[in-house]
């Protein structure tokens, strides 16, 4: 079992979540972050003024799955969120040790 | 306000009159002084100017310097302006307005009216009740202090905000307010300020510049950018302020008259001028129009036609709400990136900056001779647009030297009295919501 945990431009939101669903994932994390890589920050005004702002807002997707759906869902997410442009964000994938779930306290891959 | 355009025989006949009043309400006869008697419309406009300025602060001032803060410091802006206004308005009635208000000298009003003694509700200002007419300078006496906070904001403690505005208000705010509109020595010169430009926007001005002086920037200042937090409590904030302000340089005129309805128009063109001037400016040197940009216009616009809107004409209102625009966006440039004074809401570039330009503006502007940009005329006994530009000079002049002095030595008395101004770096970055009131401003 692995966790992909995907950073993500905010307006690829729906495509990603749309391409998930279509390799057949049931269920995802969605959390709204702050963050910056080589994109950078950008530039607001502030009464006369240009500030630059370090973080950039971005979407961060959490999904536990199994091990032979690693390759297909880094596949869809690339290609859903891609635009080719700096600031496209980054997939991390990670090992799960275990999963339960609190409703039936079934374990691992019958809880995902 | 009206009562600095009476004449000397005027204020005196004023003096008797009052007298007389008082002299029948204490025979329990029902008032009906010759010549001034009560009059409705009037009373009627002014109770609603009245709410419209004490609505300026609560909500609208605490909104729009609310939302410009950070979300740590959201709370305490809320309390700092909740708190001013029930102090003001204590203080005012108890000794403010009678210093302001009061007989006394040329330069502060006296006891006699501490507490509202002998004052009914028979007695009359004008023909107006006089509680009426206290309340509604109470609601000037409310936002001043006020305005102040823009400059200490996100690092004053609350104790030391308590402590100088109830002091300030008494020292500065009461007896320049004599100066101008109470009988004193500058209203007795000629000096225009129709609704606060020198009593309400120089003195919270300058006293906001010595604040930032005094207490140094926030921790992180200038490098850090400290955004506001948000820009939509902020833009609510302005749109109050911007209808409250129909009451304050409106209901200036102490009337329900054409002095009123021209007025408020002024105001409003100048108002929706500094709007588009100011987001015009950043348009074109930065590419884009911000909305912060546009409510900082507005507000520049507003103070700056306050002094002169009774004496000034729609077409130098709109010179005037430009002029407004331009001088003070470059002042807040120069203020915070060049010299690095954190006046960390811009107090004085808007509020400060304002005030002396629309004031200076009001000697121009009331000229009846400038074609489509004609006023109203000067002040009694002024024949010379360059002897009404004096007098405004003088006026601006002496009050920024007075408040500057006296809010400097506040602010060293006060920081005996609190054990500093500040609180510490720690607390600062925590923010003040937690450390001085224990409450957070949003919670999940």
């Amino acid at each position: 079992m692995k966790l992909i945990t995907a950073i993500i431009k905010p307006f690829k939101m729906d495509d990603v979540r749309e391409a998930l669903s279509e390799i057949g994932l049931e269920g995802m994390t969605l959390t709204e972050v702050k963050g910056f890589g080589r994109q950078k920050g950008h530039t607001e005004l502030y009464r006369g003024a240009e500030y630059l702002v370090d973080f950039l807002p971005k979407v961060k997707i959490e999904l536990g799955v199994k091990d032979e759906m690693v390759e297909r869902v880094i596949e869809a997410i690339l290609q859903s969120a891609q635009t080719g442009k700096i600031g496209d964000g980054k997939i991390f994938v990670t090992n799960i040790e275990n999963i339960i779930r609190i409703r039936t306290g079934e374990t691992d891959n019958e809880a995902i | 306000m009206k009562l600095f355009k009476y004449s000397h025989s005027r204020l005196a006949a004023n003096k008797i009159l009052a007298v007389f009043i008082l002299l029948l309400s204490s025979l329990a006869f029902p008032s009906f002084a010759g010549g001034e008697e009560l009059n409705e419309a009037n009373t009627a406009w002014i109770l609603t100017s009245t709410a419209l300025v004490l609505m300026m602060t609560l909500p609208g001032l605490a909104l729009f310097y609310g939302g410009l803060v950070r979300r740590k410091n959201i709370l305490s802006i809320l309390m700092q302006c909740f708190s001013i206004a029930a102090i003001s308005s204590i203080l005012w009635f108890v000794v403010g307005y009678s210093l302001a208000f009061g007989e006394g000298n040329a330069w502060i009003g006296d006891f006699s009216k501490v507490l509202m003694v002998g004052i009914t509700k028979e007695t009359l200002v004008g023909d107006i009740p006089e509680s009426l007419f206290a309340l509604f300078q109470m609601t000037f006496a409310v936002i001043t202090p006020a305005l102040i906070i823009g400059a200490y904001a996100e690092r004053m403690k609350f104790s030391a905000v308590l402590v100088f505005s109830g002091l300030w208000l008494l020292v500065v705010y009461s007896p320049v307010t004599h100066w101008v509109w109470g009988g004193g020595w500058l209203g007795q010169m000629g000096v225009y300020d129709f609704a606060g430009g020198i009593v309400v926007h120089i003195t919270c001005g300058v006293a906001a510049l010595v604040a930032a002086v005094v207490l140094g920037p926030r921790h992180g200042f200038p490098k850090t950018p400290m955004m506001p937090h948000n820009l939509t409590m902020t833009v609510t904030g302005a749109g109050l302020l911007w209808v409250g302000w129909f009451g304050f340089n409106g209901g200036s005129a102490l009337a329900a008259n054409g002095d009123a309805a021209m007025a408020m128009l002024v105001t409003h063109l100048s108002a929706s001028a500094g709007a588009l001037t100011w987001a015009a400016i950043e348009w074109k040197k930065f590419g884009k129009a911000s909305v912060l940009g546009a409510v900082t216009g507005m507000v520049a616009g507003l103070g700056t036609i306050t002094p002169a809107s009774g004496f000034v004409g729609p077409g130098g209102a709109l010179v005037i709400g430009i002029s407004a625009g331009f001088i003070c966006f470059y002042s807040t440039v120069f203020i915070k990136q060049k010299l690095k004074v954190d006046d960390s809401l811009d107090v004085f570039p808007v509020h400060g900056v304002g005030g002396i330009l629309g004031t200076l503006l009001a000697g121009i502007f009331s000229s009846t001779e400038l074609g489509a940009f004609s006023g109203y005329g000067y002040a009694e006994g002024i024949a010379t647009m360059l002897e009404q530009v004096s007098v405004q000079l003088v006026g601006i002049g002496s009050v920024i030297i007075y408040t500057a002095i006296m809010s400097y030595l506040l602010f060293k008395i006060v920081s005996l009295m609190t054990k500093g101004l500040r609180v510490e770096r720690e607390q600062e970055i925590t923010g003040l919501d937690l450390i001085e009131h224990d409450e957070s401003g949003y919670n999940l």
